[in-house]
């Protein structure tokens, strides 16, 4: 890799706002009190993306807190994006864990719904969802914009902060997920990070529907891409993650395969997810879902080429 | 609020016949009068708070949020979805339409879309609601709906750029 074109000193927002394509992935924290195994990553991932998020208890597993994993990748010299679930807490400690992250320097803020305790390691807990993630990123926006909390209460001095969301383009009612979109980015979405994208036409049709509305001009669109590591992880993930669909020539092409060399094909075919997905209009970049498996993020950028490493 | 979650309900009441009692239902001085009448007196806001709970638990599965969306979400009940979402569907909805949570229920707010669509009114769920007032739980939505204290649960505007 050719690093004297990359700028590193660019922020996420700053390459955004450029016009160039960006590069994030994502991490999920360990389940243990030690940001050590976060900081090892994140040196694998220096060198390729522009920004590393930091899961929020994902599917409902608790794992170390988002805004301290983030802090540790602060302080391994890279830009962490926060996740921030309703599931878990209300709008008390949402908007109060804002202030915190802007703060310690945490500046980037992705805004989820959040899984369904349910789904996760502790069954029993109570779902909270307070807020959804339109009204949870309105109250950010206004925080940081307004200067007020959601009371109304003056807040000095105001957190900033780029706030992001999630859309899954794939999940029904679909003719309405550019819609939702668009009040998310009402509400105060900056940019937005999809759901494994395995269908390229059916996320190219909605991008169109998100270009329509216009969205593009106010947000920034990563489209998620992940490395499946074999046939079972791909059975796993659309038995057992919530709304994520893998059509059948997805499957018939890792059973292709035999079971030592799935992985190697995984990764070809992210890269090449990769370079379809940055070829459609209005898609400002990618979005790595490869938590468990960051190794494989040089090589999918390596293979996919050129529109991601050159100019950045 | 009950210990488990929400169950999305099907709604017994057709959308068309709901979008004419919602114009025949429409707050003005009559109803005003009506409502604050009703709210002055104990035993008849009691009265009147069982009987919209019984019609609206029949028809919709209402849960006596006391900020009622069904105007504006097909009149399918949003508080119904087991994470309570009043701004459209999550993530997680299976490609069949199901609900993540209780796969053999259908998402809420499939439901939603398919009856605002066929009613021409899918803009309606375009509109940004605001964090509901958990103080108002087991209220009459209606006597608020009447008064004018529901005017701020929704924009007026779609979601353009606020």
């Amino acid at each position: 890799m050719d690093e004297r074109t990359r700028d590193k000193d660019v922020s996420l927002r700053e390459r955004l706002a450029s016009g160039g394509f960006a590069v994030t992935a994502e991490i999920s924290p360990p389940r243990g009190a030690s940001t050590q195994p976060i900081t090892k990553t994140a040196a694998n991932l220096k060198d390729w993306v522009d920004a590393v998020n930091v899961t929020d208890n994902q599917g409902s597993n608790v794992r170390l807190a988002s805004w301290a994993g983030s802090l540790a990748l602060l302080e391994a010299g890279l830009e962490p994006v926060m996740q921030m679930t309703c599931r878990d807490r209300n709008r008390i400690a949402l908007q109060s864990d804002l202030l915190g992250a802007a703060a310690l320097g945490i500046r980037n803020i992705l805004v989820m719904t959040g899984d369904h305790p349910k789904f996760g390691d502790h069954p029993g807990a109570k779902p909270v969802f307070d807020l959804d993630s339109v009204q949870l990123l309105w109250a950010l926006r206004t925080m940081r914009d307004q200067h007020v909390l959601l009371s109304g209460r003056k807040l000095d001095p105001a957190p900033d902060c780029f706030l992001g969301a999630v859309e899954n383009p794939f999940a029904p009612p679909v003719e309405f997920r550019a819609g939702r979109l668009g009040k998310k980015v009402a509400a105060g979405a900056q940019f937005v990070q999809t759901q494994f994208v395995f269908d390229v036409p059916a996320f190219a049709r909605w991008m169109a529907q998100v270009r329509d509305l216009g969205l593009t001009e106010h947000c920034a669109i990563l489209a998620g891409v992940g490395a499946v590591r074999s046939v079972k992880a791909l059975d796993y993930m659309q038995s057992h993650v919530p709304g994520v669909e893998v059509p059948d020539h997805i499957f018939q092409r890792l059973r292709a395969v035999p079971p030592e060399k799935q992985k190697a094909e995984g990764i070809k075919l992210a890269a090449e997810i990769v370079q379809q997905v940055a070829e459609i209009a209005g898609v400002a970049g990618v979005h790595l879902l490869v938590a468990g498996n960051e190794q494989a993020v040089p090589e999918i950028l390596q293979n996919a080429g050129t529109p991601v490493i050159d100019g950045r | 609020m009950t210990a488990a979650s929400p169950v999305p309900v099907h709604p017994r009441l057709g959308a068309r016949v709901a979008y004419r009692l919602q114009q025949v239902l429409r707050p003005n001085a009559g109803y005003r009068w009506l409502a604050a009448r009703i709210e002055g007196q104990g035993p008849a806001r009691a009265l009147f708070t069982v009987a919209e709970r019984e019609t609206k638990t029949q028809m919709f599965g209402c849960r006596m949020c006391g900020q009622c969306a069904l105007p504006v979400t097909g009149y399918v009940c949003p508080m119904g979805c087991p994470k309570e979402l009043r701004n459209g569907p999550c993530g997680g909805v299976g490609a069949d339409g199901s609900c993540e949570v209780y796969p053999d229920r259908r998402c809420v707010w499939v439901e939603a879309y398919d009856r605002a669509a066929a009613a021409e009114r899918a803009g309606d769920l375009l509109l940004l609601h605001h964090p509901i007032d958990h103080r108002r739980w087991g209220q009459s939505s209606w006597l608020n709906y009447w008064q004018g204290r529901d005017e701020d649960l929704w924009t007026s505007e779609p979601g353009t750029r606020t």
